[in-house]
């Protein structure tokens, strides 16, 4: 089943198209990567699917929802759940806090419930509370749960970002470069969380540079090149295609 | 919070506050009584500027409208001053996200000539008497006193407790606010909204429900200066009174309850002092506050140390 489907999705900013009619689907349960070299259009699709920027022209559906003009906290409660490249964190707030964030939206209680500090408050608290260091711990930051994120190192960081994901409980997570600043160690770790994350029968999407990462942990690839679909498939057939060589994979490492 | 002499400072200064009325003269309660007013604006600022981070500098209006519903109220219609509380804090909850809803989405510093704007209105609307029942200029007079159980507020000591009695209620609401999913929500709003929203919560939502609830506040506080003073005139919501809230905000520690109070002090405080100096208080005022920012730009008590 398709969990979701982009249909030929355009976005210009002024002149310049940064998506051009690009068309794919994700099936429900798979880890899918999304590739392609700088600048090729991979960050403005996942913007375009949580709703950060209207397109221009297209559809996209997820579990059968039509999200184009969604808000994106609408959309994130539909179910889908994201991480930025560039990591953004409440950088000064714990990571305990962050992850709360991801919470939020499973939780009712507002300004009177918490100014009388109502037991069903109180309850709803003590839930979050518990189910945001339940991720915390799946990520392993649970001893830095009172660590001001700020203060985490680099790779913590994106592994934090990912719980807060985790927190919403999405059906679909994306994660935009996840093992970007990462060294070996940490990268051949992502690969052990991701494979964790699609146990828990979460379907993910990815942008990531490195190879290794992406020819391991996904069941299927797509490329973009200036914005639009040049490649799609399982990694093996999209490594051998002579375009992505081009485009792509020949320029970078392919030992 | 791990500081164990914490809650014991907070105890004492809690018993200082309690029985300082018995040993001042009527002059310094007085005073008091205007830092406990500040000390509610600002603690009401300071939900939407220092755990919001929406930057407001026309907060006096808030204040001006919920002091003008509870004169006219009292005066036209003869409702009990206290008892127009709510409906002041109402008036001035609506009339903020009225007029926040077009602008609320304004990044900081237009957000911020805006709220300056809307201060400014308020005050020509009021001093031009628009509505016909504010009494332009003058003000409006006869304010009744208020009264609790029957006994009558009038000296400086009575209404010392019903300010900081007031102060001291909304110091335990908010603490309770900034611990919940509120609280929280806004101070994701604050670090970074783009995550905030990817995270799933209605930015949009919580912008205007902070500017409706730190409105609020100054509107209540709005009927309890009314009250003091048994009369109001434009004069004492001009921009200069939103300029002296969003500096103890910010003096404070923006986000810090402490802080605030510290800084309503100091800013409230000390010019009062003194007062024989008159104009060189000001000049020295003036520098402290840029050798402050200078010296300490996380205010005197920051929202987190660690
Ligand atoms: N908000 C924006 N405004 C203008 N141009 C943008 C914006 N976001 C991305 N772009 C442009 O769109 C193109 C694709 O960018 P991006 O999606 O970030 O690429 P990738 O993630 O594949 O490296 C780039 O040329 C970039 O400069
Ligand atoms: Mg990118």
């Amino acid at each position: 089943m398709d969990l979701l489907t982009l249909h030929h999705l355009t976005k210009t900013f002024g002149g310049l198209t940064a998506v051009k009619d690009v068309s794919f689907t994700v099936e429900k349960g798979a880890v899918v990567g999304l590739i392609g070299p700088n600048g090729a259009g991979k960050t403005t699709v996942f913007n375009l699917i949580t709703g950060q920027y209207p397109f221009d022209q297209g559809e996209i559906t997820f579990a059968d929802v039509r999200l184009n003009g969604l808000r994106t906290h609408r959309i994130i409660t539909l179910g889908i759940a994201r991480t930025f490249q560039n990591i953004r964190l409440f950088q000064k707030l714990t990571a305990l806090e962050n992850v709360l964030a991801g919470r939020h939206y499973r939780m009712q209680s507002g300004i009177l419930s918490a100014m009388l500090g109502l037991p069903a408050q109180r309850r709803e608290e003590q839930e979050a509370m518990e189910r945001a260091l339940e991720e915390l711990a799946f990520v392993g930051l649970d001893q830095q749960a009172l660590t001001m994120a700020r203060n985490l190192a680099y790779g913590d960081q994106r592994r934090l970002e990912i719980a807060r994901a985790l927190a919403t409980e999405p059906r679909l997570l994306i994660l935009d470069e996840p093992a970007g600043g990462m060294n070996e160690q940490e990268t051949g770790a992502l690969i052990g969380l991701i494979g964790r994350i699609q146990q828990r029968g979460v379907t993910i999407l990815l942008i990531e540079h490195d190879m290794r990462l992406v020819m391991r942990a996904c069941e299927k690839l797509i490329v973009l090149e200036y914005g639009g679909k040049i490649a799609e498939g399982p990694p093996d057939q999209v490594r051998r295609d002579p375009k992505v060589i081009e485009a792509y994979l020949g320029a970078e490492d392919e030992p | 919070m791990r500081d164990p002499l914490k809650p014991l400072a907070m105890a004492l200064m809690a018993i200082v506050l309690a029985i300082a009325p018995l040993f001042l003269n009527a002059y310094y309660v007085d005073v008091l009584n205007s830092i406990g007013l500040y000390a509610l604006l600002a603690l009401g600022l300071n939900l939407i500027l220092g755990e919001a981070g929406l930057f407001n500098m026309g907060h006096a209006a808030f204040y001006a409208m919920g002091a003008y519903t509870a004169a006219v109220l009292n005066t036209r219609y003869q409702i009990p001053i206290l008892w127009t509380l709510p409906l002041s804090g109402l008036a001035a909850g609506l009339f903020a996200l009225a007029v926040a809803r077009p602008v609320v989405h304004l990044r900081g510093d237009y957000l911020l000539i805006v709220t300056i704007g809307v201060g400014e209105i308020v005050r020509i609307a009021l001093v031009n008497d628009v509505f016909g029942i504010t009494g332009g200029a003058n003000g409006i007079f006869g304010i009744s006193r208020p009264t609790v159980f029957g006994f009558v507020i009038r000296q400086p000591q009575h209404f010392y407790y019903l300010i900081w009695g007031f102060v001291a209620l909304t110091i335990f609401l908010f603490y309770r606010l900034k611990k919940s999913r509120f609280g929280r929500a806004l101070n994701y709003l604050r670090e970074d909204e783009v995550a905030a929203e990817g995270s799933g919560v209605n930015t949009a939502y919580y912008k205007l429900a902070v500017f409706g609830l730190g409105a609020a506040w100054a509107g209540m506080a709005g009927t309890l200066f009314a009250a003091k003073m048994t009369i109001i005139s434009p004069e004492s919501f001009s921009f200069w009174e939103s300029v002296v809230l969003f500096m103890i905000v910010i003096l404070g520690g923006a986000g810090n309850m402490a802080g605030v109070l510290l800084a309503a002090f100091l800013v409230i405080g000390l010019p009062e002092l003194f007062r024989e100096f008159s104009s060189a208080r000001m000049l020295v005022f003036g520098l402290v506050m840029m050798i402050m920012m200078i010296v300490r730009p996380q205010g005197l008590l920051p929202a987190r140390g660690r």
